[in-house]
C-alpha cells in the first residue's frame, strides 16, 4: 500500500489509482461599512471590550433590527461582479440555536432567499492555466461576538472553565460566499480566494483582512477517483485564518483522508479544526444536539427588492471589478497572466492602464511604460500613478512617439520624468524643445564623424577586431546629439564609417 | 398534518428548557390537546394560497450606514449578571458552535 | 386636586396647560391616590414615584418656556414590557425581576414629549401570554369590578390602572386580544390600532407580526389623542408604516347615519349566556337607533383563528423569547456549563404558560414539522385576511363581542385551550392586522355574582382607517353612555 500526493492538480494516488481531491469553500467576509447591521453602532476593530453595543446587538428585551443599507448593496454588488442572479425578491430569516457569543440565540441571516444565487469566479494559476469556480450563493448575516476562553492553555474551548465574551463583534455585517465543489487542489483554492480578496477589495466592500478575522473560511474536502462524478464522504474544515493555513489545511486533509482510504479505512463525515500550531487538523467537539435550525421568516423585517435601475448601474460598475477586468486584459489585450495580476493588484494602475491603451491602441507598449518607469516613478515618488501629473493622455502621446520612431528609449525616459514632475503635453515639449529623433543620416553622420575624431583609440581597437566597443561609440553619439539620435541608425553609420575611413 | 405524540424531550432540549418528568408528562398532554384543536387547519383549502410573513406589504425598509451613540460599557456590563473586568463572563461551554 | 384627577386626558392637559395646577402638584395627588386604591387592585408592579416626579417638573419647566404639550400632566400607566430607562421594566416574569431599561420604547418616549407622567408599571401575564393576568409571576392584579375576578389579560394591571382611576390612560399591548379582552372586562375602552401604526421599539416583543401597542382609556376621546400621539413611522421599527396619521379626533361623530355596521354571521350569539346574549343584541339595537345600517356579513375562516393563532405567536415567541439566556442580563441559574446554565435559568425563569408556549412554538418550527405546522398556518392567515377584505366590501365596520363571557374568578380555566378560547373574538382581527377597540356596551350580574360586571362591543375597520373606527365608536359611546351608568365598586369604595 502506498499513497502519495502532493499540493497542485498533480499525482494524488491511492494504491496506485488516480485521485482527485473536490474542495467547496464557504467564506464569511466582515463588510467594512461604518456601522453594524441592524445597528447604528460603529463597525470598527480593535476597539476597547463592549464599547461598540447597543440594545439591538446586545439582544436587549424589545430591541428591532433595521438593516443597514449600504451592507445590503455590498452583497448585490459583489454577486453582480461574479455575473451572478440577483432574485426579484429576498428577506431575511432567523437561524436558531443558542451560543453564549449570539446575543439574541438565534443569527439573522438568509435561508431560501439570499440576495445573489449563481456566479463564477475565474481565476489563473501561477503557471497561466486559467480556473472557474461556481458559487453557489451569496447571502448576507450578522457576526457574532467574540468569545476568549479561560483557563486552559493556549485559550483553547477544550479544557477551558469559563468564557469572557465581547460583543464588539456582534452584529457586524456578515458576507457569506459558498462555492460549488469546484475546487481541485490547496492551490487553487488559494488562488479563488485571492481572486475573492480581489474583488472585495475592488468594491470596496471590505477590506478582507484576514489576520483581523475579516475574512474567515471553511472548506469541505473530499477525495474520489480521478474523473469519477460520484462525490466521497467531505470532511468540513474550520479554522483557517490565513491563506497559507488554508493551502496547509487542505493539503493535510487531502493527504490524510488518502491515508486512510489506503488503510481501507472509511472517510467519517464530521468537522475538524485546523490546528496551526501542530500543523494538522482535529476533530472538533460539535455542540451536543441536532442541528435544527427552524430557519423562518424575520417577522421584525421586511422583504427587500432591488430596483432596476440600481441593478443596472452597478452591474456597469462591476466593468472595473478585477475579475472582469482581469479576464478582459488578458483574453483581448494579449497580456501575460503576471503582468494582468500585478496591473489588477495595484489600486488605481489598471484603470489607468486602461485609460491608456483606449488612446494609444498600443497595449504591449503601454503596458511596459506603466509597469516600467512609471511604477518606478510611482515607487520613487511614493506618487500613485493613478495620481500623478501624467495623464493616461500624456502616455498615450508618448507611446504613440515612440512606436512612430519620433523619440528614442532615453527621450522617453527623460521625457516621462519631466512630465511626471511638471505636468503638460510630451507631444508638445517635444516640438517645441526639438526632442525629436534624429533619423536623417546625413545629420546623424555629423555626430558619427565627430565621434570618430574624438575617440581615435576606441576606433582603433574596434577596427581590430574589439565588437564590444561598438556600444561605447553609440553611447558617444547619443551624448554628443544630447540623445536625440536614432541609436540603430547611429550603430550602422558608425560601422560604415569607421570602414570607410580605414585608408586615411 | 402529521400527528402522534410530540418528543417533549427532543423540543425542550432545542428550546433550553429543563423539564423535569412531571412537567414533561403534563405539557405533553397539553400540547396534544392544542394540536388536536389545530389539526381543524387540515379542512382549510390552502393549495394556492400564499404565505403571510407580514401581514401589511411592505418593502426595503433599510437605514442610512450613520453611526448612533452606543451604550456606556459600565451600563451593560452592571447588567449582567456576572462580569469579569470589561467582559462578560460565561460558564464553560462544552462544543463549538454549529 | 382629586377632581382634576377625575376628568379626562384632554381635559386635565388643559389644565395643566392652563396652570390650573401645576403638573408636579398634579402628580404628587396622583401618586398619592395609586399607593392609597392599588393596595386591593394590584394593577401597578412599580408606583415610579421619582420618575414621576422628574417628568412632572420637566413639563412644568417646558409649560413655562412656552411648549404646547397636548398631555400635560396626564397620569400614565405603562405595561410593563414596555421600556422606560431607569425603570425595571420586568414583563410580568421572574426572568426579568430585577431588569432596569437602559432605554425608552418609541411609543413611551412620545407620550412623555406630550407631557404625560409615568406614574407606574402595570402588570401583565408573564410576557403577554394569556388571557387573566393570572400568568403574571411578579403580582396579582384584580378586577376593580369585583375583587373576586380577573381584570383579563395580558393587559389586566394596564385596564384595571384606568378602571379604578389611579391613571387617567394606560398603554396595553395586543397580540391576540391582550388590549380589547382586558378593557371589556374591565369597563373601558380599549383600542389596538393597524398593526405596524405604532412603533414596537422598546415593546418586549411576544409574537413580532402581531403586537401592536395601543391607548386604553375611559373615552374614546382620550383614547384618540392618545393613538395620535404615539402613532406614526419609526425609524427604529423596520415594520411601521410610512404613512401619515389622519387626525381622529376630528373624525369623532355623534350619530352613525350612513354607517353600514357588518354583523358576522358565524358569530352565532345564540352560543352565549342568554343575559350577555341580549346585551349585545341591544348593543346591535343601539346602533342601528343611531342610524346605522346592519348588514350581515361572512368570515367563513374565523373560526380557524384561535388554531392558525396557536401555531404563529408560539413559534415567533420561541424565537423571541430564546435571547432569555442568563448570560447578559436578568437571571442566571448558575449550573455545571454554559448548556445546563441556559436551561436551569430559563426552567426558573419562565412561567408554565410561557413553557408551553416556547414547546409549541419549537415544535411548530422544528424539522419535518414547520410546513405542515407554521407554513399552513401562515397560508390560514392569508384566508383570513382575504375574508375580512371581502366583508368590508359590504360594511365600514364590523361589530360583535369582545369577549364571549364577563370577567371570571381566579382559576376559572385551568385548561389551557379553553383559556385560549377567550380570544376567539380577537383574534381573527389580529390576525388580518386590523384596527380593532372594545368599548364599553352594557353589564351583567352572574348568578351568583355580588356587582354587575361590564361587557364590551368589539368594532373593527379596515386597515388604517382608524379614524373612521374611532368616530364610529365614539357615536357610540355618547348616544348610549354605558361607562358613565356605573362605577366599579372597589373605586366607589375607595370614595
Amino acid at each position: 500500500m502506498s499513497t502519495t500526493s502532493a499540493p497542485g492538480r498533480a499525482a494524488l494516488q491511492v494504491d496506485g489509482v488516480a485521485y482527485e481531491a473536490v474542495i467547496g469553500i464557504e467564506c464569511h467576509v466582515e463588510l467594512t461599512t461604518e456601522t453594524k447591521m441592524f445597528c447604528g453602532c460603529r463597525n470598527v476593530f480593535g476597539s476597547e471590550p463592549n464599547t461598540n453595543v447597543c440594545p439591538v446587538c446586545l439582544g436587549y428585551p424589545g430591541a428591532l433590527p433595521v438593516p443597514n443599507r449600504v451592507a445590503v448593496e455590498a452583497i448585490v454588488r459583489a454577486g453582480l461582479a461574479f455575473g451572478a442572479e440577483i432574485p426579484a425578491f429576498s428577506k431575511f430569516d432567523r437561524k436558531n440555536y443558542f451560543y453564549p457569543d449570539m446575543p439574541k440565540n438565534y443569527q439573522i441571516s438568509q435561508y431560501d432567499t439570499p440576495f445573489a444565487v449563481g456566479g463564477v469566479v475565474s481565476f489563473w494559476l501561477p503557471d497561466g492555466t486559467q480556473r472557474s469556480v461556481r458559487l453557489t450563493r451569496i447571502h448576507l448575516e450578522e457576526d457574532t461576538g467574540k468569545s476568549m476562553h479561560a483557563g486552559s492553555a493556549d485559550g483553547r474551548l477544550g479544557g477551558s472553565t469559563h468564557s469572557l465574551v465581547d460583543f464588539n463583534r456582534a452584529g457586524v455585517p456578515l458576507m457569506e460566499c459558498v462555492s460549488e465543489p469546484d475546487i481541485r487542489s490547496s492551490a487553487e483554492a488559494v488562488a479563488y480566494l485571492e481572486a475573492l480578496k480581489r474583488t472585495f477589495v475592488a468594491l470596496g466592500v471590505s477590506d478582507v483582512k484576514m489576520e483581523e478575522g475579516s475574512l474567515r473560511c471553511d472548506a469541505n474536502v473530499s477525495i474520489r477517483p480521478a474523473g469519477s462524478s460520484e462525490l466521497g464522504t467531505k470532511t468540513e474544515i474550520k479554522n483557517m485564518n490565513s491563506f497559507r493555513s488554508v493551502q496547509r489545511a487542505i493539503e493535510h486533509e487531502v493527504a490524510r483522508q488518502a491515508e486512510a482510504l489506503a488503510r481501507g479505512q472509511r472517510i467519517v463525515q464530521e468537522t475538524r479544526g485546523w490546528d496551526e500550531g501542530e500543523q494538522t487538523t482535529i476533530v472538533q467537539r460539535s455542540k451536543e444536539e441536532a442541528h435544527d435550525y427552524r430557519y423562518f421568516p424575520d417577522p421584525d423585517l421586511v422583504p427587500i427588492e432591488f430596483a432596476a435601475a440600481d441593478l443596472a448601474r452597478w452591474r456597469e460598475a462591476s466593468r472595473a471589478i478585477p475579475q472582469v477586468r482581469l479576464e478582459r486584459l488578458i483574453s483581448r489585450d494579449k497580456i501575460s497572466v503576471v503582468q494582468a495580476h500585478q496591473l489588477v493588484d495595484t489600486p488605481g494602475l489598471a484603470d489607468y492602464y486602461e485609460a491608456a491603451v483606449a488612446l494609444s491602441g498600443a497595449p504591449q507598449a503601454t503596458l511596459n511604460f506603466v509597469l516600467g518607469e512609471l511604477s518606478r516613478l510611482a515607487n520613487e515618488t511614493g506618487v500613485a500613478v493613478a495620481g500623478a501629473q501624467m495623464t493616461p493622455q500624456a502616455l498615450a502621446e508618448i507611446v504613440d512617439l515612440t512606436t512612430r520612431g519620433a523619440i528614442g528609449s532615453k527621450t522617453a525616459k527623460d521625457l516621462i520624468g519631466r512630465v511626471w514632475a511638471e505636468g503638460g503635453s510630451p507631444a508638445k515639449i517635444v516640438e517645441r524643445d526639438g526632442l525629436a529623433q534624429v533619423s536623417d543620416p546625413a545629420a546623424i553622420d555629423a555626430f558619427v564623424r565627430d565621434v570618430i575624431a574624438a575617440q581615435t583609440e576606441s576606433v582603433e581597437n574596434f577596427r581590430n577586431g574589439k565588437e564590444s566597443v561598438i556600444k561605447f561609440l553609440v553611447g558617444q553619439v547619443m551624448k554628443t546629439s544630447r540623445g536625440k539620435a536614432d541609436p540603430r541608425l547611429a550603430e550602422e553609420r558608425l560601422r560604415t564609417l569607421i570602414l570607410e575611413t580605414r585608408g586615411e | 398534518m402529521p400527528t402522534g405524540e410530540i418528543d417533549v424531550p427532543y423540543v425542550a432540549k432545542l428550546a433550553r428548557l429543563a423539564l423535569s418528568p412531571t412537567e414533561i408528562q403534563r405539557f405533553g398532554a397539553q400540547l396534544g390537546a392544542l394540536l388536536e384543536h389545530v389539526e381543524a387547519l387540515q379542512k382549510l383549502p390552502i393549495e394556492d394560497v400564499a404565505a403571510t410573513a407580514q401581514v401589511i406589504p411592505s418593502v426595503n425598509v433599510l437605514r442610512d450606514d450613520v453611526a448612533q451613540p452606543s451604550l456606556p460599557r459600565e451600563v451593560v456590563l452592571e447588567a449582567a449578571p456576572q462580569r469579569q473586568g470589561s467582559y462578560f463572563r460565561v460558564p464553560q461551554i462544552l462544543g463549538e458552535p454549529g | 386636586m382629586s377632581d382634576v384627577l377625575d376628568r379626562g386626558a384632554v381635559e386635565i392637559a388643559r389644565a395643566v396647560a392652563a396652570r390650573e395646577t401645576s403638573a408636579l402638584d398634579l402628580t404628587e395627588a396622583a401618586l398619592a391616590r395609586a399607593h392609597q386604591r392599588d393596595g386591593a387592585v394590584g394593577a401597578y408592579l412599580a408606583i415610579t414615584d421619582e420618575v414621576a416626579r422628574e417628568h412632572a417638573r420637566r413639563v412644568d419647566a417646558r409649560l413655562a418656556q412656552g411648549a404646547r404639550l397636548p398631555l400635560a400632566g396626564v397620569p400614565v400607566a405603562i405595561k410593563d414590557n414596555m421600556c422606560l430607562a431607569g425603570t425595571r421594566t420586568t414583563a410580568g416574569s421572574k426572568m426579568l425581576g430585577n431588569w432596569v431599561a437602559p432605554y425608552t420604547a418609541t411609543a413611551v418616549q412620545r407620550l412623555l414629549d406630550a407631557g404625560a407622567i409615568p406614574i407606574g408599571k402595570a402588570n401583565l401575564d408573564e410576557f403577554a401570554m394569556g388571557s387573566s393576568c393570572e400568568n403574571s409571576a411578579l403580582g396579582v392584579t384584580r378586577n376593580p369590578w369585583d375583587l373576586a375576578r380577573v381584570p383579563g389579560g395580558s393587559s389586566g394591571g394596564s385596564v384595571a390602572a384606568v378602571a379604578s382611576g389611579t391613571a387617567t390612560f394606560a398603554l396595553g399591548s395586543d397580540t391576540g386580544g391582550s388590549i380589547r379582552e382586558p378593557a371589556a372586562f374591565c369597563g373601558v375602552v380599549g383600542f389596538k390600532p393597524t398593526y405596524g401604526r405604532v412603533s414596537r421599539y422598546g415593546l418586549i416583543a411576544f409574537a413580532s407580526s402581531l403586537d401592536q401597542i395601543g391607548p386604553i382609556a375611559k373615552s374614546v376621546e382620550d383614547a384618540a389623542l392618545v393613538y395620535e400621539t404615539i402613532a406614526g413611522v419609526d425609524a427604529a421599527d423596520a415594520t411601521t408604516v410610512a404613512r401619515p396619521v389622519e387626525t381622529a379626533r376630528g373624525a369623532l361623530r355623534d350619530d352613525l347615519a350612513g354607517v353600514r355596521v357588518g354583523i358576522v354571521r358565524e358569530f352565532d350569539l345564540a352560543h352565549l349566556d342568554p343575559e350577555v346574549r341580549a346585551v349585545y343584541e341591544q348593543a346591535y339595537r343601539d346602533l342601528e337607533k343611531l342610524g346605522a345600517e346592519l348588514v350581515e356579513v361572512a368570515l367563513p375562516t374565523a373560526d380557524y383563528g384561535v388554531a392558525t393563532y396557536y401555531l404563529i405567536a408560539p413559534a415567533e415567541c420561541s424565537s423571541n423569547l430564546a435571547r432569555f439566556d442568563g448570560m447578559r442580563y436578568g437571571l442566571r441559574v448558575e449550573a455545571a456549563d454554559v448548556g445546563a446554565t441556559y436551561e436551569a435559568t430559563r426552567a426558573a425563569g419562565f412561567g408554565d404558560e410561557v413553557k408551553r408556549r416556547i414547546l409549541i412554538g419549537t415544535y411548530a418550527l422544528s424539522s419535518g414539522y414547520y410546513d405542515a405546522y407554521y407554513v399552513r398556518a401562515q397560508k390560514a392567515r392569508t384566508l383570513i385576511a382575504l375574508d375580512f377584505r371581502t366583508a368590508f366590501e359590504r360594511c365600514d365596520v364590523i361589530a360583535c363581542p369582545a369577549a364571549s363571557s364577563p370577567a371570571f374568578e381566579f382559576n376559572a380555566k385551568s385548561d389551557p385551550v379553553s383559556m385560549y378560547l377567550m380570544d376567539y373574538y380577537t383574534i381573527p382581527m389580529s390576525l388580518a392586522g386590523l384596527p380593532s377597540l372594545s368599548v364599553p356596551c352594557g353589564y351583567v350580574t352572574p348568578e351568583g355574582g355580588r356587582t354587575p360586571l361590564p361587557l364590551g362591543l368589539e368594532l373593527t375597520t379596515p386597515l388604517f382607517a382608524e379614524a373612521a373606527l374611532l368616530g364610529i365608536a365614539h357615536a357610540y359611546e355618547v348616544g348610549t353612555r354605558h361607562a358613565q351608568k356605573q362605577a366599579p365598586p372597589a373605586l366607589e369604595a375607595a370614595r
